[in-house]
C-alpha cells in the first residue's frame, strides 16, 4: 500500500467500522450501507476530489446482499486512488444519494437505477438514463437475459409485437 | 404500431424553470438529429428568445449493451466489443481493457510491444484531435479545417491498416502484448507522418488561432473552473484548460510512458478557445512522444510467452503438440482469471478512460464497466451553458469533444 494512502485507510477504517482489503495494488474499503454518506463525506473532506467511477455489481444468485455498489474515487492533488464498496441488499435496493456531494453521482445513479434498479434516495432526478424511458427490467442483473431481439419489417410488426417482452414501439 | 411513449415537459418539470411551465419561456429540442451534436445527442433547450437558460441533455441513443455483451465472452472475444465504444479511439479502448486484463491476471508485456502501444495510441490520439478540430471548427463556419483534418487522419488510419488490417476497429493491442508485429513498411510510414504533421499543425494555426471571427465565438465561452471540473468528473483537455495539471501518462504511467520527455499543456481561462489552445498542443507533444518511441523501438518479442493466457505464435504450433494444446484450449474455454477486481485508467483523449473489471474465476468477466470520460464531460453541459446564446452552445458543444458511443456505451 502507498505510504500516503496507509494513513488515511486506516483513519477509515476506524472511522466507519470498514474493512480494507488490496488486490494488485487496488485498495478498496467494504463500507456498510447506512455510513455510505458519511465515508463518501469524508473520502471528500481528505482530498479525493473526483468521483472516477460508480458502478455496481450483481451477485445473484449464489450471495446475499445480492449487489455490491462500488465507488472508485481519485485524488488529484495527493495522485491516490482509493475504492469504496457497500454491500446493498436484493429487495427493495436502496442507498443514499451522494449526488450532492460528487456531482458527476447524478448520471452514474441514473445509470445504476436503469442498469442494476439500485434506488437512490433523495436523488434530485432518477429517472432512466440509457434505457428508453418505457423500458421493463435492469438489463445488468444477473437474471436478466442476454438476448436478442427478431427484426420487424412492416409485414410482420404487429405479430412480432406481440410476443416481444420489452421495448414496444 | 403501438404509440411511443415520450417524455413530455411535465416528467421534466423538476428540471425546467417555473417560467417554462407558465409558457413564458420556449422548450426546444435540439437533436438527436442535428449535424452539430456529433452524433446521437439530445439536448432538451430553454429558451428565452435566444438565450439559453437550461440545457437537459439526454443520452441514451447509441446505448448497445456492450458491458452485458462483454460479460457473456470469454476474455479474447470480449476485446472486439470495446473498439465499438469510443470510434475514434479504438486502439487507446483496446489498451485499457488490455491493461485491465493484464493487471488482474498479472500478466507480462514485452518491452517492445509497450513501445509499439505507446506508438499507435498517440497516433490515435493525433487522429481523435484532428476530428475535433475538423467537426469544431466545421460548427463555427470554417469549412476548410474539416477537408484538412480528415486528410491528414487517412493517414493515421492507413497505418493502422497496415498493422491490423483495419482503419478502425483494430482489436491489435491484445491482452499480453500485440496481434502480432508491425510490418516492415512501419517505420518510414510513421516517418513520413513525422516530417509533414508538425507543418500542418502550423498551418491549422494560421488559419485559425487568431482568426478574428474564431475568437469572437470562443473567448470567454463556456467557462468552467478548476473546481467545478473536479466535482464534475470532468477530465482530460477540458480539465487542464481549467489550469489542473492533470494527465494519466504523467500521474500514474502505463505501458512506459515514464521513459519519454513531454509536456502537459495548461491553461488557465477554462473557455472553449483555452480547450482548442490545449488540444493542439497535445497534438504537438503526441508527435514528440511517437518520434522518441521510434527512435528507440527496441527489437523482440511482441506477446508475453506465458501461454497459459496468451496464445502462441503460429510458428510454433506446426512443431510443438503443447502449443498446439494451447491454442486450443484458449479459443475453445479460454483462461480462468483469479478471482478478484481491478480498476485501470488510461489517458483517452477526451479524459481518463477507466475499466473496472471483476473476475469469479472464470473464462468470462462477471463484471466489466466503463468508466468513460464523454460520459462525465457531458454532465457539464448545464454548468457551461448558463446564460449563453444558443450560436455559443454549438461552440460549447464542439469544445466538450464528446463521442456519443462513449457517452452510451
Amino acid at each position: 500500500m502507498d505510504k500516503n494512502l496507509q494513513p488515511i485507510v486506516e483513519k477509515l477504517e476506524k472511522e466507519l467500522g470498514a474493512t480494507a482489503t488490496e488486490y494488485r495494488g487496488d485498495v478498496s474499503l467494504s463500507v456498510p450501507a447506512e455510513k455510505i454518506t458519511a465515508a463518501c463525506q469524508a473520502v471528500h473532506g481528505l482530498g479525493f476530489e473526483l468521483l472516477s467511477a460508480m458502478t455496481a455489481v450483481d451477485y445473484w444468485p449464489q450471495e446475499t446482499p445480492r449487489f455490491h455498489v462500488v465507488y472508485e474515487f481519485t485524488s488529484v492533488s495527493m495522485n491516490l486512488r482509493l475504492c469504496l464498496r457497500t454491500p446493498v441488499p436484493g429487495v427493495s435496493p436502496t442507498l443514499p444519494t451522494i449526488s450532492g456531494i460528487y456531482r458527476n453521482a447524478n448520471w452514474r445513479e441514473r445509470e445504476l437505477w436503469d442498469m442494476f434498479g439500485i434506488k437512490f434516495a433523495g436523488h434530485p432526478d432518477l429517472r432512466r438514463i440509457l434505457m428508453p424511458a418505457d423500458w421493463e427490467g435492469h438489463p445488468l442483473r444477473k437474471d436478466y437475459p442476454l438476448g436478442y431481439e427478431e427484426p420487424q419489417f412492416t409485414f410482420n410488426f404487429e405479430e412480432i409485437n406481440l410476443r416481444k417482452p420489452y421495448a414496444k414501439e | 404500431m403501438t404509440d411511443i411513449q415520450e417524455v413530455t415537459v411535465d416528467d421534466l418539470k423538476h428540471l425546467v424553470s417555473e417560467r417554462a411551465i407558465k409558457g413564458e419561456t420556449m422548450l426546444l429540442n435540439m437533436g438527436p438529429q442535428h449535424p452539430s451534436t456529433h452524433g446521437v445527442l439530445r439536448l432538451l433547450l430553454e429558451l428565452d428568445g435566444e438565450i439559453v437558460i437550461n440545457c437537459i441533455p439526454d443520452v441514451g441513443f447509441l446505448h448497445t449493451g456492450v458491458e452485458k455483451n462483454m460479460e457473456a465472452k470469454t476474455y479474447q472475444k470480449a476485446e472486439v466489443m470495446c473498439d465499438r465504444l469510443d470510434y475514434l479511439n479504438t486502439v487507446g479502448n483496446n489498451l485499457a481493457y488490455s491493461l485491465a486484463v493484464e493487471k488482474l491476471i498479472d500478466l507480462d508485456v514485452p518491452v517492445r510491444a509497450q513501445a509499439i502501444r505507446v506508438i499507435l495510441t498517440e497516433l490515435q490520439r493525433y487522429a481523435s484531435h484532428l476530428v475535433w478540430l475538423g467537426t469544431s471548427a466545421l460548427d463555427l463556419a470554417a469549412m476548410s479545417m474539416f477537408l484538412y483534418c480528415f486528410r491528414e487522419r487517412e493517414q493515421i488510419l492507413d497505418i493502422l491498416e497496415l498493422c491490423s488490417g483495419q482503419r478502425m476497429m483494430t482489436t491489435y493491442i491484445r491482452p499480453g502484448g500485440l496481434w502480432r508485429d508491425v510490418p516492415v513498411e512501419f517505420e518510414a510510414a510513421v516517418r513520413a507522418i513525422l516530417k509533414t504533421f508538425p507543418r500542418r499543425i502550423d498551418q491549422y494555426e494560421a488559419l485559425l488561432t487568431r482568426n478574428p471571427l474564431m475568437l469572437d465565438r470562443t473567448l470567454g465561452i463556456g467557462k468552467l473552473t478548476a473546481e467545478q471540473c473536479l466535482n464534475t468528473g470532468v477530465t482530460g483537455p477540458m480539465l487542464r484548460a481549467s489550469g489542473v495539471k492533470w494527465d494519466l501518462r504523467k500521474a500514474q504511467p502505463y505501458s512506459g510512458y515514464e521513459q519519454y520527455d513531454f509536456e502537459i499543456p495548461t491553461r488557465t481561462e477554462g473557455d472553449v478557445y483555452a480547450r482548442y489552445l490545449v488540444r493542439l498542443e497535445e497534438m504537438r507533444q503526441a508527435l514528440r512522444i511517437v518520434e522518441q518511441a521510434l527512435n528507440k523501438l527496441p527489437m523482440g518479442p511482441v506477446r508475453s510467452s506465458n501461454y497459459k493466457f496468451v496464445p502462441p505464435p503460429r510458428s510454433e504450433i506446426g512443431v510443438s503438440m503443447e502449443a498446439l494444446i494451447h491454442h486450443f484450449k484458449l479459443w475453445t474455454e479460454g483462461f480462468n482469471a483469479p478471482a478478484g477486481s481491478v480498476y485501470s485508467a488510461v489517458e483517452s483523449p477526451r479524459g481518463e478512460l477507466g475499466v473496472y473489471l471483476e473476475s469469479d474465476g472464470g473464462p468470462k468477466p462477471y463484471r466489466i464497466h466503463w468508466r468513460t470520460p464523454s460520459f462525465d464531460n457531458l454532465q457539464a453541459m448545464p454548468l457551461m451553458t448558463g446564460g449563453v446564446l444558443v450560436a455559443d452552445l454549438i461552440a460549447i458543444i464542439g469544445s466538450v469533444d464528446i463521442v456519443l458511443g462513449d457517452v452510451d456505451r
